[in-house]
């Protein structure tokens, strides 16, 4: 892989064992992604957006092929390797924004900074500096219950990339969000894509965000129906 | 240090649940404590009193004696060897002769075992000084406990038949006063017995120089071999108290182990209920590069730490119910004369380090393994089911 390639899949295939048969969820997908791109897979629910998007975060194995991943083959990594991969550089956004609801807004953004052993002073400078850069600094102190879903997903995007990482896969990140809110978050991150350089996947079916994204990957029954850059 | 802040952080989140299950554990620990507390406080006080009334430092029985077998005392009695004797000499023990005799209080007729003891002896708190001498009347002083008072009628200045059986098999009697009723926890040395001096008694039975069994001073480090003579320790002679209050602190673990089950049994709903409902939680944080053996360590931690609030908070409320209970006793019913045992009118419980650290890691134990037990589920759990909710 040269420098600027951050992903390549090749002949990935994931099957789901359903009773005696198998569902085949990807089908030898073949697919590359470089440092920077603002892509979205896009395609029906159960076309295989989020399963892609699981086995890049390391957080699914493929059944077949091989996923590379920052350099390291996924489907060769032990479970500790995986997480470490995953703690160190990628981030990730969920349509449930998934937030740790004991936890207030500055110690949700802190949790992998925490993780990754960062010093205290570092950790409140970046989560800080992060929360400012989502228009949430004035909610450090509040509870995710106290927030709107909006809110919530800034909190979850402020969290993702906290740690600067490499890449940040995003899986429905709309879904949950009125149009305003949604674009909000989109231009959000598109400015974090921009300014930090952050690679940023999506797995959607949401127009919204298929009008912010650079490269329009469609799947199609596990399929790379269509690879293009968008307008 | 992380997953320690977590944890404490997601437990105090619980608020009610948690404030419950940790209430209720520290129902455990006190519970322990207390009874523990009170069963060994139970073995110090029987044994001091024992000891200090009628054991002393050990004693040594004539071969035909023995103080379970009512019907040994009539043969169980010889001279005072001279190795016991210079110990008696050299006031390290005292000698008491035992004699089987009748007592007729208010025309009623009483069996009772006469003792007789030397009035100037040191070795037993008993007010055997009483026992001196002759009445003005020529009557013979004696003393009787507060049970033998009681159900003899009798008391202080009140003068009783009391008839004997000499060496030689005939029948005597004569009046004896009572000179003192004394006021003991000890039923060993009350029921049924009347005590005379040493010397009136070998009097009396015609068993001059004889003794049936010699009371060793506390601190008496010498245990001569003596023919025909055993020599019995503490452990043996205190063997029936221990195995007694044993008996007792067994049957009272089944109050607190139950209290415990009951404890458990909450911390292990609480925790299946817990990675239930937090399957989401679990996905993401191994999303954001926790393993599952990280997570593990969590949710067993959060469990665990049920335990040290627990042990915080019976801390908080046990120890001044501890401090009241070792200053004030823990007043015994009328009428129960201390379960048959020396215990006198309040027990007073014993804590030490031991008792309490012990508990404190028992709890904790079973604490830690019952919170563990139900996140071995965690270890089974793929990331992606965790993240819609679902578990593998």
């Amino acid at each position: 892989m040269d420098d600027t390639m951050l992903i390549r899949t090749e002949g990935l295939v994931k099957d789901y064992p359903m009773g005696a048969d198998k569902l085949r969820a990807l089908d030898h997908v073949d697919l590359t992604f470089r440092k920077g791109e603002f892509a979205g897979l896009v395609g029906p629910s159960g076309s295989g957006k989020t399963t892609l998007l699981n086995i890049l975060g390391s957080l699914d194995a493929p059944t077949e092929g091989s996923a590379e991943v920052l350099g390291l083959r996924i489907e060769t990594l032990t479970h500790a390797r995986a997480a470490e991969l995953r703690s160190r550089s990628i981030g990730f956004i969920f349509q449930t924004f998934n937030l740790l609801p004991v936890y207030t807004v500055f110690e949700n953004v802190e949790f992998p900074l925490l993780l990754l052993r960062v010093p205290p002073a570092e950790r409140k400078k970046a989560v800080m500096e992060v929360l400012e850069r989502v228009g949430l600094a004035d909610r450090a102190g509040s509870r995710p219950a106290q927030l709107s879903g909006g809110q919530s997903q800034r909190v979850a995007i402020a969290r993702a990339v906290v740690k600067e990482p490499k890449l940040v896969l995003a899986d429905e990140p709309t879904a949950n969000l009125d149009a305003a809110n949604s674009h909000k978050i989109l231009d959000i991150m598109e400015g974090l894509n921009r300014d930090l350089g952050t690679t940023f996947i999506f797995a959607t079916h949401d127009e919204k965000v298929i009008r912010h994204i650079r490269r329009k990957i469609v799947l199609v029954d596990g399929k790379v129906a269509a690879d293009e850059a968008t307008p | 240090m992380i997953i320690p802040r977590l944890a404490l952080r997601n437990i105090l989140g619980g608020r009610l649940r948690t404030w419950l299950n940790v209430l209720v554990l520290s129902f455990s620990y006190v519970a322990i404590v207390l009874f523990q507390g009170l069963y060994r406080g139970m073995d110090e006080q029987v044994s001091r009193f024992k000891i200090e009334s009628e054991y002393g430092g050990g004693q040594y029985w004539q071969g035909g004696y023995d103080a379970l077998d009512p019907l040994s005392v009539e043969s169980g009695h010889a001279a005072l060897p001279p190795a016991l004797g210079r110990l008696v000499e050299k006031g390290r023990a005292t000698a008491v002769l035992i004699a089987q005799g009748t007592l007729y209080p208010g025309g009623r007729v009483m069996l009772v075992q006469i003792k007789g003891i030397d009035p100037g002896q040191k070795i037993v708190v008993l007010p055997t000084a009483l026992l001196a001498g002759n009445g003005a009347n020529g009557d013979i002083p004696a003393l009787i406990g507060e049970r033998m008072a009681k159900s003899s009628g009798l008391g202080v200045g009140d003068t009783v038949t009391l008839r004997w059986r000499e060496a030689g098999g005939s029948f005597n009697a004569l009046d004896v006063r009572v000179a003192e009723v004394v006021s003991s926890p000890n039923p060993g040395i009350d029921v049924g017995q009347v005590w005379l001096a040493l010397d009136k008694l070998r009097e009396l039975t015609r068993m001059p120089g004889e003794a049936s069994l010699v009371i060793l001073a506390r601190d008496t480090a010498e245990r001569p071999e003596v023919p025909g003579w055993s020599y019995k320790s503490l452990d043996y002679l205190l063997s029936d108290i221990k195995a007694v209050v044993k008996s007792k602190s067994v049957g009272s673990t089944i109050f607190y182990t139950l209290l415990l089950l009951l404890a458990m049994l909450a911390i292990f709903d609480t925790q299946v209920l817990s990675i239930f409902r937090r399957r989401r939680e679990i996905g993401m944080l191994m999303a954001m590069g926790m393993t599952r053996r990280a997570v593990v360590w969590l949710f067993t931690l959060e469990g665990a730490l049920h335990g040290v609030l627990a042990a915080l908070l019976a801390a908080l409320y046990g120890t001044p119910l501890a401090l009241l209970l070792v200053r004030n006793g823990w007043a015994l019913p009328k009428g129960t004369d201390g379960y048959g045992m020396a215990l006198g009118d309040k027990l007073f419980p014993v804590y030490g380090a031991g008792l309490v650290l012990g508990t404190a890691f028992l709890v904790l134990t079973v604490t830690t393994v019952v919170s563990y037990l139900p996140t071995r589920r965690i270890s089974k759990l793929k990331p992606t089911d965790a993240l819609r909710g679902r578990t593998s």
